[in-house]
């Protein structure tokens, strides 16, 4: 039997809220999948469209978008810009024909560390049956 | 060629336990520019920082990776490491391989692959960062303290007896502020005017305090430590060096117009005095009322009768502009608008009176002397009601918050009037007693059990007057029984509100409001008297309703925030700052719209960035379409990279 799918996931977490609630999720000894590596970055709203297309370019079977709550944001706006910019993100690449489920934003605090954890968990099992992302891959 | 070294720590068996540290040094060491790596059992320890040091001067690194905990924990420890090596320390690097992998994972192999791309994607990150200093400013050493009541007196004085100049600017003719208008202060009843009048005193002799009354802030501009301000002041016509408030000029004044002061209980001129103790001590001629001035033939009458000559009708208002380091905001409050109350018949009827409007019918210095007389018909009022949460805590029609002050008010007022009409009788409407604070429900049981106010727990819905006297329907909720008093006389607890203006004014100093409109602290438990502006710092009840000690201790907390600042030759900034790229920028000025510093502007058609303002949250970057601008190490391109390392194998 083949080995199974293991989906391969970069998740952009805001310094503040995102990265803080996943470190929670650590000291709390919560358990997850192991498919998601994270790259912090200060705020949400620093987060270029042209990431997540160099992600899935790059192989990624799916990309998820964390910063602080609608209204709780370090930087007091960023995370709007992001709702808005990345809103079209999803659009477009929706458009072009990658399944929506493969490009998530979630709004995830410094004190959900168990948030965090459901949403990758919730993440992989959505990406699992969808198999390998190949619409956006360079060939190699 | 970069000469990167790499150092993974076992955490004992934090991070050991689940991830093959030792493979994790092994994979790193094989990428091109990886001239060392190691693991070591606690990297964090002397001989683990010692072992980092060596390993820097000995291959000649120029930048590490540290695979470790959160860099919240120990970013700083090793960075400060990498410095004492002789390498900046932004060219040291954190790989967090143990809150976000190892504590969350029981897979080894497949935490060993994670562990290993987490330190790989710092690895191609650190090999970008460039090495920076920390940005560094002079600090003016002055503060602003906005608002004149309480609070802001609080501050100013703290702040000018640590030894810093301060300028107080207040809108009104006199600084005092709400406090100056009541009687007695609970729970202790100390006379409001006797505890304050010496602090206004001090104020306006205090070498270090400039007060500037009559006045507005119009414009803030800069950053923390360097803020521009320009305050508009107002004319007053009259030169407080010369008046020696002798009050010949309101006899002649043929102006009447209802007093602010005693909230329309009285009238006033338009050249008037707001108070007795008023600070500074002189007249203004409100140029709103009287109707010649604006034409410049004033009708003269108070000149002529003025004799040391201090009415000038030809003063203008001026613009002055300071220069501070700090900003201590204390606006303060308004009572709801009597307008929203029609239920209670308030603005109707003119017995029916709000908390403020009491205090001054109580205090010995209003309009009838500290005889509780009714509006109307100057009789004493042997019934009155008082209704507390009027207007709190009703979010269908009013504001949702409690006011927080009004349960204790209303039981010092009960208590007061009934030290004014033996006779009498007080009713309480209440929907909860809150009386948290040294002393308070000692007060409020005092108020029932030796003066017999008698609280009734509900609400009223209606009031009307009927044959002279104002009927309350009511009900108690604790017997189930509809309540009808004819009373003489109604006090309205009614809500704080910030002050009004406070929305201008935050929107000028841009500070948040929250959904009340109050402003917004940096953090409600860890930074309440911060702003989210920094440099800028909240006081009193502009924050939140609160009552007077409260607002005084957030004043000094302020004040004390504010010295942090002041006390400082230079203030030091994260270099991690946003950098254009100048043949690459087309001027659009799509940064310069969505920064949230106003950091950003256009000069010669290109995006040019203020270091000291930029926070460096990268929004522009995002934003930009020409990849233009960028933050300084985390640039788009190493973000490239690090995609790449967290994709890879």
């Amino acid at each position: 039997m083949a080995e199974e799918f293991e989906p391969r996931i970069v998740a952009f977490l805001c310094k503040w809220c995102s990265s803080a609630g996943s470190d929670l999720a650590g000291v709390s000894r919560m358990e997850y999948p192991p498919n998601v590596v994270p790259i912090q970055v200060m705020c949400s709203g620093s987060v270029s469209p042209l990431y997540i297309f160099s992600a899935f370019n790059k192989g990624a079977d799916g990309v998820l978008v964390s910063g602080c709550h609608p209204g709780d944001c370090h930087y007091i706006k960023g995370n709007y810009y992001a709702r808005r910019r990345l809103n079209l993100v999803k659009q477009l690449l929706e458009y072009i024909g990658l399944e929506p489920e493969r490009f998530q934003m979630s709004w995830i605090s410094a004190a959900e560390g168990t948030k965090y954890t459901q949403v990758i968990k919730d993440f992989v099992k959505e990406l699992k049956p969808l198999g390998p992302q190949s619409k956006l891959r360079r060939t190699p | 060629m970069k000469r990167t070294g790499v150092f993974v720590c076992h955490c004992g068996i934090n991070i050991a336990g689940t991830v093959d540290v030792k493979k994790v040094a092994e994979e790193l060491a094989k990428h091109p520019g990886v001239v060392h790596s190691e693991d070591y059992v606690y990297m964090c320890s002397d001989p683990g920082q010692n072992l980092i040091e060596q390993a820097i001067k000995e291959k000649k690194l120029d930048s590490i990776v540290v695979a470790c905990c959160s860099p919240n924990l120990h970013e700083t420890t090793f960075r400060n490491a990498a410095n004492r090596a002789g390498i900046n320390s932004f060219r040291c690097e954190i790989a967090n391989i143990r809150e976000q992998c190892s504590w969350v994972h029981k897979d080894k192999p497949r935490a060993t692959r994670k562990a290993t791309k987490i330190a790989h994607s710092a690895v191609e990150k650190v090999r970008q960062n460039e090495s920076l200093e920390p940005l560094s400013v002079p600090v003016t050493r002055r503060a602003l303290v906005v608002g004149g009541g309480i609070s802001g007196i609080q501050a100013a004085l703290d702040l000018a007896n640590s030894g810093f100049e301060v300028i107080l600017v207040e809108r009104s003719p006199s600084i005092g502020g709400h406090m100056i208008q009541l009687s007695e202060t609970f729970p202790t009843l100390d006379c409001s005017q006797c505890i304050l009048t010496p602090k206004m005193v001090e104020v306006s002799k205090h070498p270090k305090i400039k007060l500037m009354t009559y006045s507005e802030v119009q414009d803030v501009t800069g950053y923390v430590g360097n803020f521009k301000v320009k305050i508009l002041k107002k004319p007053t016509y009259v030169d407080p060096a010369k008046c020696t408030l002798c009050d010949e000029c309101t006899k002649v004044c043929p102006i009447v117009v209802p007093n602010e002061f005693d909230l329309g209980l009285t009238g006033r001129r338009a050249i008037y005095i707001p108070f007795p103790q008023a600070i500074p001590a002189s007249y203004t001629l409100d140029d709103k009322n009287c109707p010649d001035i604006s034409t410049t033939i004033a009708c003269g009458k108070c000149a002529d009768v003025c004799k040391p000559k201090a009415i000038d009708y030809d003063q203008k208002p001026e613009v002055i502009e300071e220069e501070v380091g700090a900003i201590i905001v204390a606006t303060g409050f308004d009572l709801y608008e009597k307008e929203n109350m029609a239920e209670y018949g308030f603005g109707k009827y003119p017995d029916v009176l709000d908390g403020l409007q009491f205090e001054r019918l109580l205090s010995a210095s209003g309009p009838t002397m500290g005889k509780i007389l009714r509006p109307s018909d100057h009789k004493e009022p042997k019934e009155v009601v008082f209704i507390q949460c009027s207007g709190s805590r009703d979010p269908e029609n009013h504001c949702a918050y409690c006011s927080k002050i009004c349960c204790m008010y209303t039981a010092k007022h009960a208590m007061l009037y009934k030290h004014h009409v033996h006779d009498g009788q007080a009713y309480v409407f209440y929907i909860d007693i809150r009386s948290g604070g040294k002393g308070y429900e000692e007060f409020v049981q005092r108020t029932v059990e030796e003066d017999g106010v008698v609280y009734l727990r509900g609400k009223v819905s209606k009031i009307f007057e009927d044959k002279g006297k104002i009927v309350v329907w009511g009900m108690d909720t604790l017997t189930g029984k509809a309540i009808e008093i004819d009373a003489d006389m109604v006090v309205l607890a009614q809500a704080m509100r910030p002050s009004k203006g406070a929305q201008e004014l935050a929107k000028k100093f841009k500070l948040a409001m929250d959904k009340d409109g109050f402003l917004a602290e940096a953090h409600p438990k860890l930074r309440p008297v911060e702003s989210v502006t920094s440099g800028m710092f909240l006081a009193g009840a502009a924050q939140a309703p609160k009552d007077i000690p409260e607002a005084v201790a957030q004043a000094s907390g302020a004040a004390a925030k504010a010295v942090v600042i002041l006390s400082q030759e230079r203030l030091f900034h994260a270099p991690t700052v946003a950098r254009v790229t100048n043949n690459l920028c087309t001027g659009c000025g799509m940064c310069v719209a969505v920064c949230p510093y106003d950091a950003l502007s256009l000069k010669d058609g290109k995006a040019e960035v203020n270091e000291v303002l930029c926070e460096g949250c990268g929004t522009c970057t995002a934003t930009c379409l020409r990849s233009a601008i960028q933050v300084k190490n985390l640039t788009q391109h190493q973000v490239a990279e690090m995609i790449e390392a967290c994709l890879g194998g």
